[in-house]
């Protein structure tokens, strides 16, 4: 187990050398100087020179990609063009609030889902299994951001009762910290909830049909613990690499519900970074919203062995 | 079509002499949400065409002391900032959905199905390039992806094509690609190569038209999502650029006077779902009724 994870590790830095040049790359081909930007409509030709070389622009883009690549290998991921902020502390600030988010988000999820696509499994073709489906078509059809505007309409805006945005402090006002996350994690629940619950009857059904089953029945077992032993527990395998995969949607989601609620994560920073031509800022987010996506890869390959004793990585 | 799928296997399903297509097309109807998908499809198809004669104004005209007007018989949907009539605006905008949702996934589809058939026909180094490349794009998030495209090609009509367009490739490619590898061991393409016939005959004479009615399936799943997609970056303000009547466009601006005009933000978002539910439906079907051994496989679980 050990070394499968060491040697999973090393797979990912020649895919994260190339991920980052490709990265800086395209950032550099973002139309727009931010030198100019940043210096402002007024500025001489001399003080945007002096932001050019500051910012070492002036130098060949593969020395500055070095220059950059360096300076993060020595865990220095740049300053923000914009306030000069180091661009680590700008993303760390904004990390608990998306991954409180995601995870607030795959509870909610989980907790549809797991009651409806198992139900939906037991009685194929009842109400029940007619509700997820139409669950499922509904939430795959609806865009995020208009259940969102949608939510802030009936709850915020008609109803009053809960904050149409923003994140106060968790620990200066908890209970208003918590009546902000509502929509947004609601938002981005629902739609992961709609996929788990399909991914769940259909794995369930296939267990359903499996020998194992019909002997546990045939020796008189009550059906409660032929579900709960036999189907259910074989039955998550697959549905744990969809939750992992679908933590990757959790992330590209929280681009736009962040925007829409402005919640202050890292997807709503992503959006700000290209609004502000802030290319240090950019770069980093981005690559480190990619690491997180494949870090989530590989935990998924991982959990494999938790579920399922027979899976030994060697 | 010239497309035989495999019978053999389950041959006692279907009666004799029923071609591939009377049986999918059979399949199809019997499928009640496919059957609602293709009605709404080509309901959205036919007013795409006919908006600008549907539509009972023009989509810019900016109708004097006519802001913000609740739907009425006059504005079915009401009216905008500017006093424009959010139903005309909403018929007009079905026309940039669909030309992006049709346009995106023509390029990504072609390009694709492509690059799958020939890597997973030649195997090698093109496979190993071509797949490696794709992984690396689907290391990103979709919509992150489109994002970036479109803040380094500038906001546009056709640059959101391209955005979207590149989010859908790596998907076809690797159905493509997987469906080949499947194919490639089937004995009439070993037939048509022992008889002589050039690797790009069989490649797009044989082993395509086979692997076609999977495409098919993609294609209609993709343009719901390439609809979706085109929608959110029109609504972070990266998409199509107003005044076109982009329907994520115009709730973006509506978000902002949800309070005074909520009709603004509600329809536009209306039209959204009904257009990607039935591209949706209709892909649901065509997927059980373009494969008959998981229509039967379907009904004994």
């Amino acid at each position: 187990m050990g070394r499968y994870i060491q040697r999973r590790l090393l797979q990912m830095i020649p895919v994260l050398f190339i991920v980052s040049a490709v990265i800086f790359l395209v950032v550099r081909l973002i139309p727009g100087d931010p030198a100019r930007v940043i210096a402002g409509p007024n500025a001489t030709p001399e003080q945007i020179d002096v932001l050019v070389r500051q910012f070492g622009l002036d130098k060949p883009i593969w020395q500055q990609y070095l220059i950059w690549l360096q300076n993060m290998l020595q865990g220095n991921m740049g300053y923000s063009y914009i306030n000069d902020y180091p661009v680590n502390d700008l993303i760390l600030q904004r990390i608990p609030a998306t991954f409180e988010l995601a995870f607030v988000a795959a509870m909610i999820a989980v907790v549809i889902a797991f009651p409806l696509g198992v139900l939906a499994a037991l009685r194929p073709g009842s109400m029940i299994d007619l509700i997820s489906t139409l669950f499922a078509a509904l939430s795959f059809s609806i865009p995020g951001f208009w259940l969102a505007l949608m939510f802030i309409l009936v709850f915020s805006l008609a109803l009053h009762w809960l904050p149409p945005s923003g994140r106060p402090d968790l620990t200066e006002q908890p209970v208003e910290h918590f009546k902000s996350l509502i929509m947004p994690a609601l938002t981005l629940g629902i739609a992961l909830a709609a996929k788990l619950a399909r991914y769940l009857r259909s794995s369930v059904l296939e267990v359903l049909s499996r020998d194992h089953v019909r002997t546990a029945r045939g020796k008189g077992l009550p059906e409660r613990i032929v579900l709960t032993r036999h189907v259910i527990r074989n039955a998550l395998m697959p549905v744990v690499t969809i939750l992992g995969l679908q933590t990757g949607d959790l992330l590209s989601g929280s681009i736009i519900v962040e925007s829409v609620f402005a919640w202050p994560g890292i997807g709503r920073l992503t959006v700000q970074a290209i609004g502000w031509r802030d290319y240090s800022l950019l770069q980093a987010d981005v690559l480190y919203i990619v690491l997180t996506f494949m870090v989530i890869n590989l935990v998924t390959d991982l959990s494999y062995a938790a579920i399922d004793p027979r899976i030994r990585f060697e | 079509m010239t497309s035989h799928p495999n019978y053999s296997r389950h041959t006692k399903y279907f009666k004799h002499g029923d071609s591939y297509i009377v049986l999918a097309a059979r399949a199809m109807l019997r499928h009640r949400a496919g059957m609602i998908g293709l009605t709404i499809t080509i309901f959205l198809v036919v007013v795409a065409v006919l908006a600008p004669m549907l539509a009972p104004h023009n989509e810019f005209e900016m109708i004097d002391g006519a802001r913000f007007k609740p739907p009425s018989v006059t504005f079915p949907m009401g009216t905008d900032e500017f006093g424009r009539d959010i139903f005309s605006r909403i018929l007009i905008g079905s026309r940039i959905s669909l030309g992006v949702g049709l346009g995106a996934v023509a390029i990504a589809a072609s390009i694709g199905v492509i690059v799958g058939l020939l890597a997973g026909l030649f195997g090698g180094w093109l496979d190993i390039l071509t797949m490696r490349f794709f992984d690396a794009l689907l290391a990103f998030p979709a919509i992150l992806l489109s994002i970036i495209m479109l803040a380094v090609m500038g906001p546009g009509p056709v640059t959101v094509i391209l955005a979207v367009a590149i989010v859908n490739i790596p998907a076809f490619a690797r159905l493509t690609r997987a469906n080949t590898l499947a194919e490639k061991e089937r004995e009439y393409v070993h037939a048509a190569s022992a008889i002589g016939a050039p690797p790009l005959r069989i490649a797009f004479r044989h082993v395509l038209p086979n692997v076609l009615s999977t495409v098919l399936v993609q294609i209609t799943v993709s343009i719901a999502s390439a609809v979706l997609l085109e929608a959110s970056l029109s609504f972070l303000g990266l998409g199509t650029p107003p005044p076109a009547p982009s329907w994520g466009a115009m709730l973006s601006v509506g978000r902002a006077f949800l309070p005074m005009a909520p009709w603004y933000g509600i329809f536009p978002g209306l039209a959204i779902t009904v257009f990607v539910m039935g591209f949706y439906l209709l892909g649901d079907g065509l997927r059980d009724a373009l494969d008959p051994y998981r229509q039967k496989r379907k009904n004994v679980s």
